[in-house]
């Protein structure tokens, strides 16, 4: 507050309070009283007067008003839910055992977007814990921003600590320039911050994909090295046989990191030049040996890396331990259009080119080739093929490939195929290896897949073994399973009699980890209720409620 | 009451936390997993059984709709009050997703509510007989009064000659006397019963740390302290309702001694601050119906929360009596007639003009008060600088806030309500500027609690 003028009367009585009334007499006071004493009285005269003299201070430039959030409000049970789980956050989930309570943290992710999906606004005051959680975890950060609006942009701007909902949020929150407003794309095109501008190419190609090709052609030539892989990593959307020209360009780039984005982009386009000149170069690796008695494929890999595969993107130099003629032919393989392969290895379908024996100790290095083909190509039919069956016997399937490489050919598959892919190798291989599978597959799992985990579950209780070993796969089963899972989980409940082998007090955890799992699924089946506004308080939900939820609004 | 009891917020629940950890603790036991045969009472009873590490789970009973502010009843060893347990079963409750449905009381919970309405009853007849202890001999307590009046005025005294010493030297050498000077006079002044006087003199200690501007304050708070030192020693030429304030600011005991006021009382705000010693609780209540705004103090000793607790933004039809004293606020809550429930209650407010003035005003009636309780209209909260301030939609006035308000994430959360549009905020207006408590939002909409 501002106080009214000092009388010079006060100053005075500070600095002679400061040196002591021994070294300077204080001003007026009553003669009669000790010096010390008269100061004391007219500093509490003083003291009271500039106090009760207190007016309010001149307001400074007020903030421009947030953005109006058209969205409807949370029904009052979803915000009292959103409360509770981030003032879960706010205690910390320290170390400890995690007992039977479920942890509500992990559960924000999922009720972020299913409130997303209802389109919900977030209540204003409790923009601030969000963004505070969405600051600490990153992977929260896309569905927090999203439901926090525009407010939190708004919020942002004030407060440091939030910053990084500027940069998640393009053009940090003020509206982007629509394609078709030539004039203001071009002065941010021009003018703009790197982020402003990244977030505006990445928008205009979302919409018209060549219009964003031909901003990005009007500057290329200036812009520095790293901003054009940027640049040329937004061109991913999008990606069309219209882009060949201006990628063909970039494969004389100054930059080797640009031209072998470029040539990734361009293998990725089955009628393009680079695509077609890989296919030449990779199927003269690669034939077909009838003369065996099984016919067989051979490999001859390349001798050289000359400079016209150079500068289609294959890397000369091998990395260490890896002999430079594999890791030229990987190249090739991988960047080949997967429709060449029926064609070149005589009419046969991927699944039978896959079964094909490989001559030499090849197989390894053209499986897995295949494998990062069909993930950049999203080939589900080459992908089904190198995954085999789930319960073939070898961990592996035909192609042999590992467990992340097979994560990725499942995300080329559809979700229920997906689903099904990886029940059938829970239900052969058990949960030992199928955690990093399990990770791919949609949420809330499909009936096939929630069943195989459960019963997975339930055999390795039986084996005796602790539930700790398994808890990678109970935290992702307690966030995935469909919550109208839970009922025929009912028998799990309970502590079981110890078998003699198993390991001493088991059964005891095991109990109390499902019992975790039936109270996380059936909170998450709450959550999706008070969502939906369905949620009576008080009210037990009938279990016809519970099932009644369409899968898909928890995401 | 046969009505049901609003469920309370999550929020609500964990202000009754006694520390962080019981926080923490409690909000692990909030969901369904350990909990068996909960339930509760339309009365406002919540029970359950919690699984602990035994092999017997905890009894745990809490009444919410107890006049004399939630009671709790647990069989765990616990030295928390209220326990994690108890915690935990009010999240699961107030969480209301049907893991406590409505059902008759167990009978082990039945017993102690039982003995808790007995007890009730006892206490009511006894109050009707006149109160307890303390008037049975009116000379002997006259001469106990006596007594330690005379112990303050030696304290007063001593402290009186402290200051003159300290002015006589010159405050600059306080900066190097550091806290010992004051930590033993502030012992002195205990050994003197003035509490009051104590808790000033230790803030003493602080201010030649608290960066640019001490001597001024410093000087300002021995000149107020002189002041109430004057005050004590010449009472009996004060005004009755002078006197009071400087008894009561000198730290005698005193008795809430005015008409009790029956009303729905809006809780504006309840927030802690703590010493080594203890927690003090400040409850606000605003008087729906009388426009008072009142002020309930409880304390917790030792780290134990202060007992009584009330939720934000409902309002109580309790009575409440006020604390004698010129200006005063202090209130005790008496009886309540029913549990909490939500409100469209807003007090009405002012420009910050008006509280600046009002605060002023206040000065009159005890110059020793450090801020006063207001309600802003249609305010803006305003990046200034560094700082922070609430501007007035209609004016081009502000009132800055204070430095501990500044840092406090109730800020924040006051920031977003906003959001650059005018809401109405109730705080504490005083010489260092505006600490918002409980802000609402434009529109419609329950108070949100700020601190």
């Amino acid at each position: 507050m501002n106080r009214t003028p000092d009388a010079p009367a006060w100053e005075e009585l500070v600095t002679t309070a400061l040196l002591g009334t021994d070294r300077r007499t204080p001003p007026g006071g009553d003669p009669a009283r000790e010096a010390p004493v008269a100061l004391l009285d007219a500093a509490a005269v003083e003291t009271v007067r500039r106090r009760a003299g207190l007016l309010p201070a001149r307001a400074a430039d007020r903030p421009e008003p947030a953005p109006e959030d058209a969205r409807p409000a949370l029904p009052p049970a979803a915000a009292r839910r959103l409360a509770l789980l981030l003032a879960d956050r706010a205690g910390g989930t320290g170390g400890g055992r995690r007992g039977t309570s479920p942890d509500l943290m992990e559960l924000l992710p999922q009720w972020l977007t299913a409130a997303n999906a209802h389109g919900y606004a977030a209540p204003p005051q409790m923009l601030p814990a969000l963004l505070d959680a969405a600051r600490g975890r990153t992977d929260l950060r896309p569905a927090a921003l999203r439901f926090a609006g525009t407010r939190a942009v708004w919020l942002a701007r004030l407060n440091p600590d939030w910053r990084f909902a500027l940069r998640a949020t393009p053009g940090g929150g003020t509206a982007l320039p629509r394609p078709e407003e030539q004039e203001r794309v071009q002065r941010l095109w021009r003018e703009g911050l790197f982020a402003e501008r990244v977030a505006l190419l990445a928008a205009i190609r979302a919409r018209e994909p060549a219009a964003a090709r031909e901003l990005l052609a009007t500057t290329w030539a200036t812009e520095r090295a790293e901003d054009r892989l940027m640049f040329l990593d937004s061109l991913r959307t999008g990606l069309g046989p219209s882009d060949e020209p201006f990628l063909e360009q970039a494969l004389a780039d100054r930059s080797r990191n640009v031209r072998a984005t470029a040539a990734e982009l361009l293998s990725a386009l089955p009628g393009s030049a680079l695509a077609g000149r890989m296919a030449v170069r990779a199927g003269a690796c690669v034939a077909v040996d009838r003369t065996r008695d099984i016919p067989t494929i051979t490999v001859e890999a390349p001798h050289e890396c000359d400079p016209s595969m150079e500068r289609d993107g294959v890397v000369p130099k091998a990395p260490a331990g890896r002999g430079e003629r594999s890791w030229w032919l990987g190249q090739l393989v991988e960047a080949a259009p997967l429709g060449t392969w029926p064609g070149r290895l005589g009419g046969r379908t991927p699944a039978e080119i896959v079964a094909l024996p490989v001559a030499d100790d090849w197989q390894a290095e053209l499986h897995a080739a295949w494998c990062r083909a069909a993930v950049r190509q999203r080939d589900a039919e080459w992908a089904r093929a190198l995954l085999g069956t789930p319960s073939a016997p070898e961990a592996g399937g035909p192609g042999a490939v590992s467990l992340a490489e097979r994560a990725k050919l499942l995300g080329t598959l559809d979700a229920g195929e997906r689903a099904e892919w990886v029940a059938g190798f829970i239900a052969r291989h058990g949960l030992s290896e199928a955690f990093q599978l399990l990770g791919v597959c949609a949420v809330p799992w499909a009936a096939p897949l929630g069943r195989a985990v459960v019963d997975a579950l339930n055999i390795a209780r039986d084996a005796g073994s602790y539930p700790w070993s398994f808890s990678g796969v109970m935290g992702l089963a307690e966030r995935c399973l469909d919550p109208s899972e839970a009922s025929r989980l009912d028998g799990l409940l309970a502590v079981p009699d110890e078998p003699e082998d198993a390991s001493p007090g088991a059964g005891g955890y095991w109990a109390e980890a499902f019992q975790r799992l039936v109270t996380t699924l059936r909170l998450r089946a709450a959550m999706i209720e008070e969502l939906n506004g369905t949620a009576r308080a008080g009210d037990q939900p009938t279990r016809a409620e519970r099932t009644a939820q369409p899968p898909e609004t928890l995401g | 009451m046969t009505q049901q009891g609003v469920r309370w917020s999550a929020e609500q629940v964990l202000a009754l936390a006694p520390d962080a950890a019981s926080r923490k603790a409690g909000g692990k036991l909030g969901a369904a997993g350990p909990w068996s045969e909960a339930g509760s009472t339309d009365e406002g009873t919540v029970w359950g059984l919690c699984k602990g590490s035994g092999s017997k789970p905890y009894q745990t009973v809490v009444d919410i709709a107890d006049a004399s502010g939630p009671a709790y009843k647990c069989s765990c060893p616990s030295r928390k009050f209220p326990c994690k347990h108890a915690l935990g079963l009010l999240l699961l409750w107030a969480g209301g997703d049907g893991a406590v449905p409505q059902a008759e009381p167990p009978e082990w919970a039945e017993q102690w509510l039982e003995g808790r309405r007995k007890r009730a009853e006892q206490k009511r007849t006894e109050g009707g007989s006149g109160s307890p202890s303390g008037s049975a001999d009116p000379e002997a307590a006259r001469r106990r009064a006596e007594r330690r009046a005379e112990k303050v005025t030696a304290g007063a005294t001593e402290l009186e000659q402290r200051l003159a010493d300290l002015l006589r030297g010159g405050l600059a050498g306080a900066e190097q006397a550091g806290y010992g000077l004051w930590e033993e006079t502030a012992a002195r002044m205990v050994d003197a019963q003035a509490s009051g006087l104590a808790a000033r003199v230790r803030e003493l200690g602080a201010i030649p740390s608290s960066g640019p501007g001490w001597p001024v304050r410093l000087l300002e708070e021995c000149a107020l302290l002189h002041l109430l030192d004057q005050g004590w020693l010449h009472r009996e030429r004060l005004p009755e309702d002078l006197a009071a304030t400087v008894r009561s600011r000198i730290g005698l005991p005193a008795s809430p001694e005015g008409t009790p006021i029956r009303d729905r009382w809006l809780v504006l705000a309840q927030y802690d601050t703590a010493d080594t010693r203890l927690t003090t609780r400040r409850i606000w209540l605003y008087g729906a119906d009388s426009t008072r705004t009142a002020l309930l103090l409880s304390y917790g000793a030792g780290g134990r929360a202060p007992e009584l607790a009330l939720p934000v933004g409902l309002t109580v039809e309790a009575e409440v009596s006020s604390y004698p004293g010129a200006g005063q606020l202090r209130a005790s809550l008496g009886e309540r007639f029913a549990a909490p429930v939500p409100t469209s209650i807003r007090p009405p407010g002012m420009t910050t003009a008006q509280a600046a003035a009002r605060y002023g005003e206040a000065l009159r009636d005890d110059p020793w008060l450090d801020s006063v309780p207001v309600t802003l209209e249609r305010v803006i909260p305003t990046p200034d600088g560094e700082s922070w301030q609430l501007a007035d939609a209609g004016t081009d006035t502000a009132l800055p806030l204070t430095p501990t308000a500044r840092s406090r994430p109730g800020l924040w959360k006051l920031v977003a309500l906003s959001g650059g549009e005018p809401v109405k905020v109730f705080g504490e207006c005083g010489h260092r500027g505006f600490t918002p408590l409980a802000a609402w939002p434009q529109g419609t909409g329950e108070a949100v609690a700020l601190c």
